[in-house]
């Protein structure tokens, strides 16, 4: 082209020269010139296109091909009704490198305004002399645009999720929490990582000129949405629970508690709480001690609500019945060295009433009319010395030594729950052996889709003949009538350990109570326990029974139980006049 | 011959244009898939912060404060109680 427009201004100025007149090699020269002038064109074209095409390739899928990530939040934990108990929700966090900021006052002053701190602050974060800071983590998206508006060198964002947990510190112990990239870190959140974490994917697109994509070239890695989580927990139930175990301890100066709420038909756990707790939401200064999830992570001895146990036994072996005649001998019994007593000395109880006035010479005197190896077997049958698997980590095992190491004195000590160490959930896990016909449910912190199997531990009879016995142990007359509920039928043993710290027991106490209701079809089984109470009361039957009433009546209530008893059936013997005991 | 030629430059010529407006069907299709993939994603976002916000205002503890601190409600005592047909509900 260029040629020929040059060439024509000359054809019209001057008619061309006769050939003969030009040099005889010039034609050719020209020809040989030029042709390889194309020639080289073609070469490099060729060698563009065919051979070394990367560079152009790549600049060319630079403008118009894409890699686009595509984000997967983490799945949702929600209760058994749907409710959300722990969501994720993208957020964005603001960072700079401080060497490469350029910025006014005006722009300093306006940043800080967007990020609520104060250009003071601001400055000395950028100043620091750090090659990366953060300015601000987890702010709303909103608040990272408008950052980005301001359109300050130097300061960038970044993608980040942030999870909330709307119930905070009432079921923080059993969901845990997540950190850094959203990767859980304890309780459910460690346990269900790999359920609930999504799996982000990226795939490559065309995209026009302004940046809308065209075409799909290719999916680089699927997404994977992080998937839900259904727990057993009522929030209802988890709440109400909660609120009673918080104002037990405050009512009574304890230093912790924790309270359980198990469904007797499925073995799902419908509301675990401890004190002290903390809030998820904003745990920055939280000390670890809070954040352990006690019911499942503690032992304790458990005292009298142990009983049950050794009676169960000995119904089982036949060596007693309900009636059978048990001498306490004044309330003392002495084995070798050692002396045991009765909190309220009495003379000759029946089996039936050993449970309920909690009598722990005759509960001593029934255990040692049985070869240690049976008790074990009971011990171990309803779950002690193993941990619940409740899906939970950490959860530990408590201690039950094997039957050969026992000595007599330590078989009369365990048949009253010490000597040996549970958690709270092994602990009224086991009371579903009583609450059903005997079958022992498996617990677990998950959303099961109805009744459960479980392992036949006692005859129904015998499972029958404990319930009734429970039964007395709340009714006046026994250790915990304030555990009472109007309208429903309560069975329920109470606990009053001393603690065990180094070499003997102190002074303190652990008070619980175990209990299931309604006697004539059992739905739903509570443990309370409250350590240390320093407040003048420390019977199991004054401290943790009220909380194990006013639960389980609230409970049955929001579960809609039908009622089994006389909503005046509520009978609470005069003051003083209550039965106590020791262990 | 010269007849079949051109008509099967004709269909070419029509085949070639077809395939350009389907190009650029699918390229305008792939563009308002990818608007509603957005959306879907922006939809998600929001409704996990919609349960966030469900959730908090409808946490059992907020729920009492309101009956009792606002609606003034309360607890009835057992003697207020009357348990109808016999206790013994469906």
């Amino acid at each position: 082209m260029r040629a020929a427009t040059l060439a024509r201004p000359r054809v019209g100025v001057k008619p061309p020269a006769p050939a003969s007149a030009l040099p005889r090699l010039r034609a050719p020269l020209v020809f040989g010139a030029l042709a390889l002038l194309f020639a080289t064109l073609a070469v490099r074209s060729l060698y563009l296109q065919g051979i070394d095409n990367e560079f152009l390739q790549e600049q060319g899928s630079a403008r118009s091909s894409r890699e686009i990530e595509l984000p997967a939040h983490r799945g949702r934990i929600v209760d058994r009704w749907g409710e959300a108990l722990a969501v994720s929700t993208p957020m964005k966090s603001v960072w700079a490198f401080p060497a490469k900021v350029e910025s006014s006052p005006t722009q300093i002053a306006a940043l800080a305004k967007l990020l609520e701190t104060t250009p003071a602050k601001l400055a000395a974060k950028l100043d620091s002399g750090d090659d990366f800071v953060f300015l601000a983590r987890q702010v709303p998206p909103e608040v990272a645009d408008r950052v980005a508006a301001l359109r300050i060198k130097g300061i960038h964002d970044q993608n980040e999720y942030r999870r909330f947990y709307p119930a905070a510190e009432t079921t923080s112990h059993i969901l845990g929490f997540t950190g850094d990239g959203d990767v859980g870190q304890e309780g459910i959140e460690l346990a269900q990582q790999s359920w609930l974490a999504g799996r982000p994917g990226s795939r490559r697109v065309v995209i026009n000129r302004r940046g809308d994509v065209v075409e799909d070239v290719e999916s680089v890695r699927a997404p994977q949405a992080g998937r839900d989580l259904a727990l057993a927990l009522d929030s209802r139930l988890q709440y109400l629970a909660f609120r009673e175990l918080k104002a037990a301890i405050e009512l009574n100066k304890a230093k912790a508690g924790g309270i359980v709420v198990i469904d007797a038909a499925s073995g799902e756990i419908l509301a675990l709480a401890n004190w002290p707790t903390y809030n998820p939401n904003a745990r920055n200064k939280v000390a670890r001690e809070k954040m352990r999830n006690r019911a499942l992570t503690d032992v304790f001895e458990p005292g009298s609500t142990m009983k049950p146990f050794t009676i169960a036994a000995a119904l089982e072996a036949g060596t007693v019945g309900p009636s059978t005649v048990i001498q306490t001998g004044g309330g003392a019994l002495t084995i070798g060295p050692n002396t045991i007593h009765d909190a309220h000395p009495g003379g000759a109880l029946t089996v039936e009433q050993v449970i309920q006035k909690s009598s722990n010479v005759g509960a001593a005197r029934i255990a040692l009319g049985l070869p240690p190896d049976t008790m074990w077997k009971m011990l171990a049958g309803a779950g002690f010395g193993t941990p619940p698997a409740t899906g939970f980590p950490g959860e530990v095992s408590g201690r039950l030594r094997p039957a050969k190491t026992w000595k007599p004195i330590e078989q009369a000590t365990m048949s009253y729950g010490h000597g040996l160490s549970v958690n709270l959930v092994q602990l009224a896990r086991a009371y579903s052996v009583f609450a059903t016909d005997g079958e022992l449910k498996p617990a677990t912190l998950f959303k099961t889709a109805g009744p459960v199997a479980g392992r036949p531990v006692l005859a129904p009879e015998t499972a029958q003949a404990v319930r009734r016995m429970l039964e007395l142990a709340v009714l006046p007359g026994g250790t915990a009538p304030r555990a009472q509920v109007a309208g429903y039928r309560v069975a329920g043993k109470t606990g009053t350990a001393h603690k065990l710290e180094g070499r003997g027991y102190t002074n303190k106490y652990v008070s619980s109570f175990v209990g299931f209701a309604p006697v004539s079809n059992p739905r739903l089984i509570v443990a309370v326990m409250i350590d240390e109470p320093a407040a003048g009361q420390y019977y199991g039957g004054a401290v943790a029974a009220p909380v194990f009433s006013a639960v389980t009546g609230g409970s049955l209530r929001l579960l809609g139980v039908p009622t089994d008893a006389p909503v005046d059936n509520v009978v609470l013997p005069p003051a003083g006049a209550e039965i106590r005991e020791e262990t | 011959m010269a007849r079949v030629n051109f008509l099967l430059l004709a269909v070419l010529v029509l085949c070639a244009l077809s395939l350009v407006t389907s190009r650029h069907q699918s390229r305008k299709l792939t563009a308002a898939l990818e608007r509603e993939q957005q959306r879907t994603r922006q939809l998600e976002v929001e409704y996990g912060q919609l349960s966030i916000e469900q959730s908090t205002w409808a946490t059992p503890a907020r729920v009492e404060k309101l009956a009792r601190e606002r609606l003034g409600m309360q607890l009835p005592g057992p003697g207020r109680v009357e348990i109808v047909g016999g206790g013994r509900a469906p």
